[in-house]
């Protein structure tokens, strides 16, 4: 079985504040970490590995120090890691991005070999978008699993899996051949504590780059002047002024917050 | 990139999704929006959907102003499944050109959308929080909340078509406003052995599903709830208010309650009268799911918690004491 995971590194985010003067992020001393989301895909691609055999390959689209992204891939148990890096990809939208990627996984399968299992986070806590993953997979011509809560099975002889996946307010169970590709959720599984030969193997396996001059990638779809989505402006949202702190008993405060709305449960019909 | 002659685009379509046979209520709001923009851009609001048996879905979009149904009915397309939906939907959008397409940020909505964008080349925004269209070029503006709700930006899509969105339950209102609507059946070819995937099993998880954005009123609890079995705090105030209840993403993560009564980045976007947040720290992600509220209450034991930064009225305590006798007291007063 052979796995690829598409993973990004992103700021994390709960540690970006904003800085209201100017109205940007402030990412200074943010450290840089593997969407949460696509950690999950790492460890499910090892578990699988771990049960099936076989390797896991990653590949990470982003700028030089994204490597420090892949060598902690590669402590979680990856085998072997891809950067896709390049100017050629800067500012691409998720149409163009699942382009480079998909690039990029021609040239790992044509490396390692043919895959079985795509994975991917289900969005990245970036963006935000969940488009990437569906972008790959349409790209890929394989069947689409997102929101992947449990792998129920996996019949490498059928060449089949069965996922559990989310709906709203339920869950459905997918099965579909592989290859495939599945984008997972948090709770898909637990991110395991590393055993120290991953961490002596991270150390001595190299980050494989791939650009524009060692892929077949067509620079005439990525990058920004090739994305049809373009920023018109980004901005900050309007701050919500900090309100009225009510004080005083617990009879006072209820009395006191129950004139301040009194006049909208009044518009409301409530009274 | 392929320039295309977008010229050929007209007309403002919606993505009626449905499950169950009932129109999922993202679908009437978008109508809604759709209808606005379409009067921009001097062209029609239409709905489209795939399915097995949807055709009578006409009257209830008719209701909320779609102007043309356009329907591919087959009986393998009878549950959602990525690539025969996707297929026969690029067909109608193939064959018919709209200008825009609009799709809720649904789970299916999300899963659809990404994959139908990819096939057309079409640009596609995430999350749209505000749909306008640029009175100079007609572009439709998109904006969205990225890095957790702190930064927004505004997209567009100046050369390819259809623009194509994902836009938040909740976000727009439905409003009726009635038509009869010309539906225009098409044909999509596809038997069941072309569909690779197969749904084994499909299990509710017995939670009804919650529209958060129906209530003028919410009472939302936090982590500091404490235990699951305090939720029913929140439900007992909400009953006084005529609302309903809801939680932030831990309380969900602790298992307490359903995904589908979760506010803020990952669950519903609200924008009720009033809303009450108990024992809810004020993360980002929630509060970007919240903070349009007309009237927010906030009650942490931590006078720092960043909730109070945005909250109309701050309350420095303990929910479990505050919401019953807030319950109580309103009762009294409410019932008069």
């Amino acid at each position: 079985m052979h796995s690829l995971v598409f993973i990004k590194q992103v700021p994390d985010a709960a540690q970006v504040r904003v800085d209201y003067e100017t109205g940007t992020l402030i990412r200074e001393g943010v450290p840089a970490i593997i969407n949460p989301f696509d950690t999950h895909a790492i460890e499910a691609a090892v578990q699988i590995k771990d049960k099936f055999g076989g390797s896991v390959s990653v590949l990470c689209m982003g700028p030089p120090m994204a490597d420090e992204a892949l060598k902690k891939a590669l402590a979680m148990g990856a085998d072997n890691v891809f950067l896709l890096s390049d100017r050629v990809f800067a500012g691409s939208d998720t149409l163009a991005t699942s382009y480079a990627l998909w690039a990029g996984a021609q040239k790992v399968i044509q490396e390692i070999g043919p895959v079985d299992i795509f994975w991917a986070g289900k969005q990245a806590i970036d963006g935000d978008t969940a488009q990437t993953g569906p972008g790959i997979a349409t790209r890929l011509d394989v069947p689409l699993v997102t929101y992947a809560v449990e792998v129920k099975e996996v019949d490498p002889s059928a060449k089949k899996i069965k996922i559990v996946r989310l709906l709203e307010g339920g869950t459905e169970t997918i099965e579909v051949p592989m290859p495939c590709m599945i984008t997972t959720e948090e709770t898909l599984n637990h991110i395991r504590f590393a055993p120290l030969s991953y961490l002596i193997k991270a150390a001595k396996t190299p980050v494989v780059l791939l650009n524009s001059s060692n892929t077949t990638i067509d620079a005439s779809q990525c990058g920004l002047k090739n994305s049809p989505t373009k920023v018109k402006k980004a901005f900050t949202p309007p701050k919500r002024e900090r309100g009225e702190m009510i004080e005083g008993s617990l009879d006072e405060i209820i009395s006191a917050v129950y004139e301040k709305i009194e006049p909208m449960l009044k518009q409301l019909g409530r009274v | 990139m392929i320039k295309q002659d977008i010229k050929q685009y007209k007309n403002v379509w919606v993505f009626i999704e449905h499950n169950d046979g009932k129109i999922e209520r993202v679908s009437l709001e978008l109508l809604s929006k759709g209808a606005e923009l379409a009067k921009d851009l001097n062209c029609e609001v239409c709905a489209f959907t795939v399915g097995d048996k949807v055709e009578h879905f006409a009257k209830e979009v008719g209701e909320y102003g779609a102007k043309k149904f356009y329907i591919i009915e087959n009986s393998v397309l009878k549950e959602y499944r990525t690539e025969p939906w996707r297929n026969a939907i690029v067909y109608l959008i193939d064959k018919y050109k709209p200008e825009v397409a609009l799709i809720g940020a649904t789970t299916l909505g999300r899963d659809l959308a990404g994959t139908v964008a990819t096939k057309l080349s079409a640009g596609l925004t995430a999350d749209t929080t505000a749909l306008d269209i640029d009175p100079s070029n007609k572009n439709l503006l998109m904006t969205r909340p990225t890095f957790g709700g702190n930064l927004m930006a505004t997209i567009f899509c100046p050369d390819n078509r259809p623009q194509m969105s994902t836009v938040r339950p909740g976000v727009f209102k439905a409003v009726k406003n009635q038509t009869t609507p010309e539906v225009i059946k098409d044909k999509y070819d596809i038997t069941e052995d072309q569909v690779v995937k197969k749904i084994i099993e499909k299990v509710q998880t017995g939670e009804e599903k919650v529209n958060l954005s129906f209530y003028e009123v919410i009472v939302s609890g936090g982590k500091g709830m404490g235990k699951k079995e305090n939720l029913k705090l929140l439900e007992d105030l909400a009953n006084v208010l005529s609302g309903t209840w809801a939680v932030s993403r831990k309380v969900v993560q602790a298992g307490w309650a359903p995904q589908s009564r979760q506010v803020g980045q990952t669950g519903q976007t609200v924008h009720p009268k009033i809303y009450i947040a108990a024992g809810i720290s004020g993360a980002v992600q929630h509060v970007a799911g919240m903070k349009s509220s007309d009237i927010i209450i906030a009650i942490n034991t931590d006078p720092q918690a960043p909730i109070f930064e945005v909250a109309t009225y701050g309350i420095v305590g303990d929910c479990l004491q505050i919401l019953p006798k807030m319950a109580e007291m309103f009762k009294q007063k409410l019932v008069k």
